[in-house]
């Protein structure tokens, strides 16, 4: 689904990562953990071509990023589901809009009730009509997720998806994203939370990696 | 492809109209601007029109008319006079000529004079109008004949008037011309920075729909579709204002001859009601330039 090969990345100052390959294969779980500023964040817009890489092959679904147009990267796009730590929405939109904005964008349209069960499964439904700004931190990164998962990504991606959260809330939404794994999509969550990690490995078999010397290495018997 | 795309502007798009905030200082920066460029447009049309008008009715009337102008000792004017209307009447391609009588020469004079000039105790000279017909007539030839028969008479066919006033008219039509393009050029630029602050103002509802797989096309649409209805909407309001202030311009009888026929005439009211499509085209093409242009900056 997603390949790195031999990918680097520089901002203007430096290399940020380097000789990074790594594969997302259908069905798997990865955590990324690393210390802040190590690149996670950096490496999962790679994953959704956010960012291009300055060395090396990041392919998506079996294109190689640099070859897709701008269309064709929306159209990846659609294929993956992204969580952000900073929760962005459009803030004069309620929660449902908010919720099916890739199915608004996407031309697809999408049944009042799916939402409604979508909105039930991330504990929501009352809050249909809030809008985003009246929303807690909890409750933004789980509408986050509602709507990375609408369009039944292939994969979701989450950065720091429990950054702001505490730990009640932080297991909630671990739970959600092991039951989206159990369907079938493959999850990558950079996070430098170990208590979550352990606690998801405890669920699922979930893959660590860590970014370290702007390298990834695989990581897992310590924690 | 580009039918669809405009078809698409009036059909709408209920979801792509919800996804930038409807609020913002370019909602009614974009409608003011379209509608004193329209009016503006408007006075320019009707200056362009009737100053179109204005050369061709001089061409015309001053091409095919012609003045003799008869100065002789009062004792030998009327003899001079007939001579003169003698030689015109035998001179092929003149249709009419006529000698003007004292109260038409007093007329043309009373603004310089007042309305009580003794015409009798000055030694004003005879015109006589001369019209020519279709086929036109040996201007050289007649001035010969004239000095031969009536050495009092000269010839003014208008040629040295008709000239500089013709190519006045010209370069006024040209001007209202000009102003239009660059009225319309002007609202182009606005347009064009409005829609640029408001995809600066937007970006982050930008980022929000390239993270959520929004195309680029999808984007720049909610934009020019606002942006181009904007227009559309304060372009008509000024078209109506300007066709209101012309109409109630000054009629030609009580504002005097500078301002006869300006304003719109026939099938003339006609061109304004095109100003509001046509604004509505600009301001189609400079939004959704600036929003493909903004767009490409972001990833």
């Amino acid at each position: 689904m997603i390949a790195f090969e031999n990918v680097a990345y520089s901002y203007g100052g430096g290399e940020l990562l380097s000789e990074i390959s790594l594969r997302l294969a259908p069905g798997s779980f990865h955590f990324l953990t690393g210390p802040s500023g190590a690149g996670k964040s950096t490496l999962l817009k790679l994953c959704y071509a956010e960012l291009l890489p300055t060395a090396g092959r990041v392919t998506l679904f079996d294109r190689e990023v640099r070859s897709l147009n701008r269309d064709e990267v929306a159209m990846m796009r659609r294929r993956i589901g992204v969580v952000h730590q900073d929760c962005q929405f459009l803030d004069h939109l309620p929660l449902s809009a908010n919720v099916t904005l890739p199915a608004m964008v996407s031309a697809r349209q999408s049944e009042a009730a799916d939402l409604e069960d979508l909105l039930n499964w991330v504990g929501l439904a009352k809050l249909a009509d809030a809008l985003p700004p009246q929303l807690s931190g909890g409750e933004r990164q789980r509408a986050a997720l509602a709507r990375a998962v609408i369009m039944s990504p292939d994969v979701v991606l989450a950065d720091e998806p429990t950054g702001n959260l505490d730990w009640e809330m932080s297991l909630r939404l671990l739970t959600l994203l092991v039951e989206l794994n159990k369907m079938g999509k493959s999850i990558l969550v950079a996070t430098h939370d170990l208590n979550l990690i352990r606690a998801a490995k405890q669920q699922v078999p979930a893959r660590v990696l860590r970014i370290a010397k702007r390298r990834v290495q695989l990581a897992g018997a310590d924690l | 492809m580009k039918l669809q795309v405009l078809a698409d502007i009036f059909r709408g798009d209920r979801h792509a109209d919800r996804v930038v905030p409807p609020s913002g200082h370019t909602a009614w920066l974009t409608s003011f601007t379209a509608a004193t460029m329209t009016f503006l447009a408007v006075f320019a049309l009707a200056l362009s029109l009737a100053s179109g008008r204005l050369a061709d009715r001089w061409g015309d009337a001053l091409a095919r008319s012609a003045t003799i102008r008869i100065s002789a000792p009062a004792g030998q004017m009327d003899a001079q006079t007939r001579i003169v209307l003698d030689v015109l009447a035998t001179t092929p391609g003149i249709e009419r000529a006529r000698a003007m009588t004292d109260e038409e020469q007093r007329a043309l004079l009373e603004p310089w004079f007042g309305p009580d000039l003794p015409l009798d105790a000055l030694p004003i000279p005879r015109l006589i109008e001369v019209t020519e017909d279709a086929t036109g007539y040996d201007s050289e030839g007649l001035r010969q004949r004239l000095a031969a028969e009536a050495p009092g008479a000269v010839l003014d066919d208008h040629t040295r008037w008709r000239r500089p006033l013709a190519l006045a008219a010209g370069r006024l039509r040209l001007l209202g011309m000009t102003s239009i393009l660059l009225i319309g050029a002007t609202m182009a630029a606005m347009i064009t920075l409005a829609a640029n602050a408001a995809l600066a103002a937007n970006a982050q509802v930008i980022r929000v729909l390239r993270l959520v797989g929004a195309r680029d096309t999808y984007i720049a649409r909610a934009f020019v579709r606002r942006f181009t209805l904007r227009t559309l909407t304060g372009s008509a309001a000024g078209a109506a204002l300007g066709l209101v202030s012309v109409a109630f311009l000054p009629s030609a009888d009580a504002a005097g001859g500078f301002l006869t026929g300006l304003g719109f005439q026939g099938a003339g009211w006609l061109w304004p009601f095109l100003l509001p499509p046509l604004a509505a085209m600009v301001a189609f093409f400079a939004t959704r330039f600036a929003a493909f242009r903004k767009l490409k900056e972001l990833t």
